[in-house]
């Protein structure tokens, strides 16, 4: 039955790697789905958002892994 | 719904890719079980294992059929995106060269040194060369099948195409392992992953903003829109990263 467990592990591992960088994806959209449930933006504009800020989250968490990362 | 080009061919690209990247990392596993304790068990450890994938995909392609789209865009969109972003976000630190590239070489012979810990298995039921190759199909193949899940789930009529692509890419790695009974090093994976990971994080982007009853502008081509800005960002990233870790090494 161990392989079920790495099966498990493994699964659980395709989508959680960095603890925090996972963690703020989920809250971004969380706050995006509020937010286009609440806020009266156009489409376009609510697209623009959702992208900017889960680039933003990618953007952050590479270089703060490259700032304490020595080459 | 009619399903377009720009849908289509980027499911076809993504999942042939994603696949083609999890099939090289089980059959370099596979040739060093082959090689050291036989192939019959080998091969048969790692055609049952595909099997039971395959019953799986077509269990969880009827499933979905019978939940509301909204709700699978949404969750399988921010699922998508834990993924794929989580991809893309390792090739960009790889391609800086802050995170060492995957060595098929080196897998196959690590894998092949542990098989041989096991002694001869070149007996007519090899036990350890089956669930060796049962097991490492298994872990890629769930990838692979979350993959084409993901990315044919979103949209009705494209878990065919996305089906497609994860066949052409075993097809593939099957061909050339049967032809060179070697590991595939030369394969640009860390590439590859890089544009799976840029395809994967549009595809979430565009789900999850279906699942939230936006109206993307252009309706499909957005995924290619989507696409080109994560690129752009990712290929501006990886000398962003590499200088930000050289900062760090000069000013210990």
């Amino acid at each position: 039955m161990k392989w079920i467990k790495n099966i498990f592990r493994e699964i659980f591992g395709l989508f959680v790697d960095d603890g925090a960088f996972a963690l703020a994806i989920l809250i971004w959209l969380s706050f995006m789905r509020w937010a286009t449930s609440h806020l009266t933006l156009s489409p376009a504009a609510i697209g623009v958002i959702l992208f900017a800020g889960l680039a933003l989250i990618l953007i952050e968490s590479t270089t703060r892994f490259a700032r304490r990362t020595p080459r | 719904m009619i399903i377009g080009w720009a849908h289509t061919g980027t499911s076809v690209v993504a999942s042939f890719l994603a696949s083609l990247v999890e099939c090289v990392e089980a059959l370099t596993v596979v040739l060093a079980v082959g090689s050291v304790r036989g192939w019959r068990s080998a091969l048969i450890g790692s055609a049952t294992a595909i099997g039971v994938l395959l019953v799986i995909v077509a269990a969880l392609g009827t499933v979905l059929t019978h939940i509301p789209l909204r709700s699978i865009q949404l969750v399988i969109g921010t699922l998508l995106l834990l993924f794929g972003l989580r991809w893309l976000r390792k090739a960009i630190l790889r391609s800086a060269g802050l995170i060492p590239l995957h060595d098929e070489q080196a897998a196959f012979a690590k894998n092949a040194e542990s098989m041989r810990h096991f002694g001869n298995g070149h007996t007519a039921w090899d036990k350890i060369a089956f669930a060796a190759t049962f097991h490492i199909t298994m872990l890629e193949g769930t990838e692979v099948v979350f993959i084409v899940i993901a990315i044919g789930a979103g949209r009705t009529g494209t878990l065919f195409p996305a089906s497609l692509g994860a066949v052409g890419a075993l097809l593939v790695v099957i061909a050339l392992g049967f032809i060179l009974h070697r590991p595939l090093a030369r394969v640009p994976e860390n590439t590859f992953k890089f544009i799976v990971g840029v395809m994967l994080s549009a595809f979430g982007t565009f789900w999850v903003g279906e699942g939230m009853h936006l109206a993307w502008p252009a309706a499909d081509w957005s995924i290619l829109a989507l696409i080109a800005a994560y690129l752009a960002i990712a290929l501006v990233m990886v000398p962003l990263c590499r200088s930000r870790s050289q900062a760090v090494t000069s000013n210990p």
